[in-house]
């Protein structure tokens, strides 16, 4: 019945380059490390504003605040505050159950920070050196995606993909978790450029331009940086936010190569052999 | 569907695997923290960081703002009022027996009073303070460059270093976190910081005399830097060739629980 030439048995096809799994792989690492020490500078100041500056006494400039304060009857809750918006949060921001057991007044929990403990000098040593990791790694990254056109081919999204139809058709694959097989599956469809895409052109390119901006020495040398993003204060607010769609991409993306089957998709990304099933299987 | 069954055990044991790999790594991580070798790799990140930034923009200017920029509060951290005799006596008579010590590798050791300090050429700029804990206030200082008293004591040629001895013993602060005990606070700047142009002491802020919660009667500006190198209650300024002799030998007392000297970052 196949009117393509899909062969009926499975066959092993290459799908990623080897530059692409080392410095995937790389990636990751950093970015691990790079939230979880993120996580714990954060909390040395649970609060983020707009604008040059933002500091405890300009209210009008903060926009997000995490915290715990007392009820009226007496005992400590947890809150996440944005704009006029207050959550209450109790066990997971502001107040969680610290490393001895008893309530501690934190903005994120221990378990999502390292260190695990309040200590912005070996985040901030940590943060620093993951960095240079992901800048550097980046940068050999998008040199080889540009000079072989990986970039161009497989992550950015063609114009007729980008139709409604084309969307919607993927979407709803997606919500019924059916995912392409044959020939289909050896390129990336709609959905996935454009989580990759804005995660590879514009999340990390973002993490890398505020964090960088937000030095002072760097401020110095390139002043246009941190003028891009209106200021000190505002950089560090969108830090967070993409920090935060990064931290959604990797959920997403984990769920994902899960549900489409974790074997082939991490072997794919360590030896770089992918298995290509037929249509109809 | 005939392999199936070996598929799965695979699936099955990639999947634990991760499982544990992922919860090893959320416990195991802070294990890493008792490594020497991982800390010391770790702690090369500084040093790619001074050399990068010193390449880029040895000379580069810090951003100095407009008066309508200024933030309506400028808050005041760390130590906030000095509780040493020696530094209560001084701020009682309003500092007017207060002498700034020069010294160390340096041909004229000196001492200036207040009162000299307030007569030499001033230099006034409305800059950014970048707080290390994460937040920000821009306010304007007003004071003598510190390369100007440098040259007037004249630097020996092996001085490296300036370290500022300051007057108050500070115990830390909760939100820094980490290893934290009561010392004399003191900083340390390289000479490439120490001449530049926006390094002052300043005896002005926003337009007065500094107040005591903000360091008087003398701190450091050090723009390109983060606000712990913005030593507060300056006695003493003195031009070394290491920076082992002082404290617990890092250059500053962030420094000394772990902080980095280089604070471009
Ligand atoms: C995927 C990469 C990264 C993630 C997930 C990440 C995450 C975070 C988070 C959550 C924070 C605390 C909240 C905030 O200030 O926004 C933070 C702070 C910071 N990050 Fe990153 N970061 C990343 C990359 C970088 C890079 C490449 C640099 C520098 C070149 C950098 C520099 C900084 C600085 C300077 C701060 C401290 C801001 C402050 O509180 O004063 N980050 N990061």
């Amino acid at each position: 019945m196949a009117t393509t030439a899909t062969p009926a048995t499975p066959y092993l096809f290459h799908r990623h380059a080897l530059v692409t799994r080392i410095t995937h792989w790389i990636n990751a690492l950093a970015i691990v490390f790079l939230i979880g020490t993120g996580l714990n500078i954060f909390n040395a100041h649970p609060a983020l504003y707009w604008g040059q500056f933002g500091a405890d006494d300009d209210d009008a400039r903060r926009w997000l605040e995490i915290g715990s304060a007392d009820a009226p009857d007496g005992s400590a809750y947890g809150f996440l505050r944005i704009g006029s918006l207050t959550v209450h949060t109790t066990g997971v921001l502001g107040l969680s159950k610290g490393s001895n057991g008893q309530p501690s007044a934190i903005g994120y929990p221990g378990w999502a920070t390292f260190p695990g403990v309040r200590d912005l000098a070996t985040a901030r040593n940590w943060h620093f050196f993951f960095a240079w990791v992901l800048i550097l790694n980046g940068i050999a990254y998008y040199a080889y995606g540009l000079a072989t056109g990986h970039l161009r081919r497989d992550l950015l999204p063609r114009l007729k993909e980008l139709r409604p139809s084309n969307i919607v058709h993927d979407i709803v694959s997606h919500a019924r978790l059916k995912f392409p097989k044959g020939e289909e599956s050896k390129r990336y469809h709609i959905l996935q450029k454009l989580a990759y895409g804005a995660t590879v052109f514009v999340a990390i390119p973002a993490m890398i331009f505020t964090g960088l901006g937000m030095s002072p020495g760097i401020n110095a040398a390139w002043p246009w940086l941190l003028e891009l993003f209106g200021g000190r204060s505002s950089a560090r607010s969108i830090h967070w936010i993409a920090a935060n769609f990064i931290m959604v991409f990797i959920l997403v993306h984990l769920l994902m190569v899960i549900l489409a089957g974790p074997y082939n998709e991490i072997r794919s990304m360590i030896t770089g052999k992918f298995r290509v099933d037929p249509e109809k299987a | 569907m005939t392999d199936s069954p070996k598929i799965l055990t695979r699936r099955g044991l990639l999947g634990f695997g991760g499982v544990a790999a992922g919860g090893m790594l959320l416990s195991g991580c802070d294990k890493l923290l008792q490594s020497d070798k991982v800390n010391g790799v770790v702690r090369s990140a500084e040093n790619a960081t001074y050399r990068w930034q010193r390449l880029i923009g040895r000379d580069a200017l810090a951003r100095e703002f407009t008066a309508a920029d200024m933030s309506p509060v400028f808050k005041a951290n760390g130590t906030r009022d000095p509780q040493e005799p020696e530094y209560v006596a001084h701020a009682a008579e309003k500092f007017v027996n207060w002498k700034l010590a020069i010294g160390g590798l340096v041909s004229n050791p000196m001492t200036l009073s207040l009162a000299q300090l307030r007569q030499m050429p001033a230099r006034t700029q409305i800059t950014r303070h970048d707080c290390v804990e994460g937040w920000s206030a821009i306010g304007q200082w007003t004071g003598p460059q510190l390369g100007l008293l440098l040259k007037a004591a004249g630097l020996k040629t092996n001085a490296r270093y300036i370290v500022f001895h300051c007057a108050d013993n500070y115990g830390g602060e909760l939100s820094k976190g980490g290893a934290q005990s009561t010392s004399i606070y003191y900083e340390s700047i390289d000479l490439v910081d120490a001449f530049h142009p926006q390094t002052i002491l300043a005896h002005g802020m926003n337009g007065a005399p500094l107040t005591v919660a903000h360091g008087a009667p003398v701190r450091m500006r050090i723009e390109r830097q983060i606000g712990y190198k913005q030593a507060k209650y300056v006695m003493g300024i003195e031009a070394v060739s290491s920076l082992a002799g002082f404290g617990s030998g890092k250059g500053g007392y962030w420094e000394d629980r772990g902080y980095e000297w280089y604070a471009g970052i």
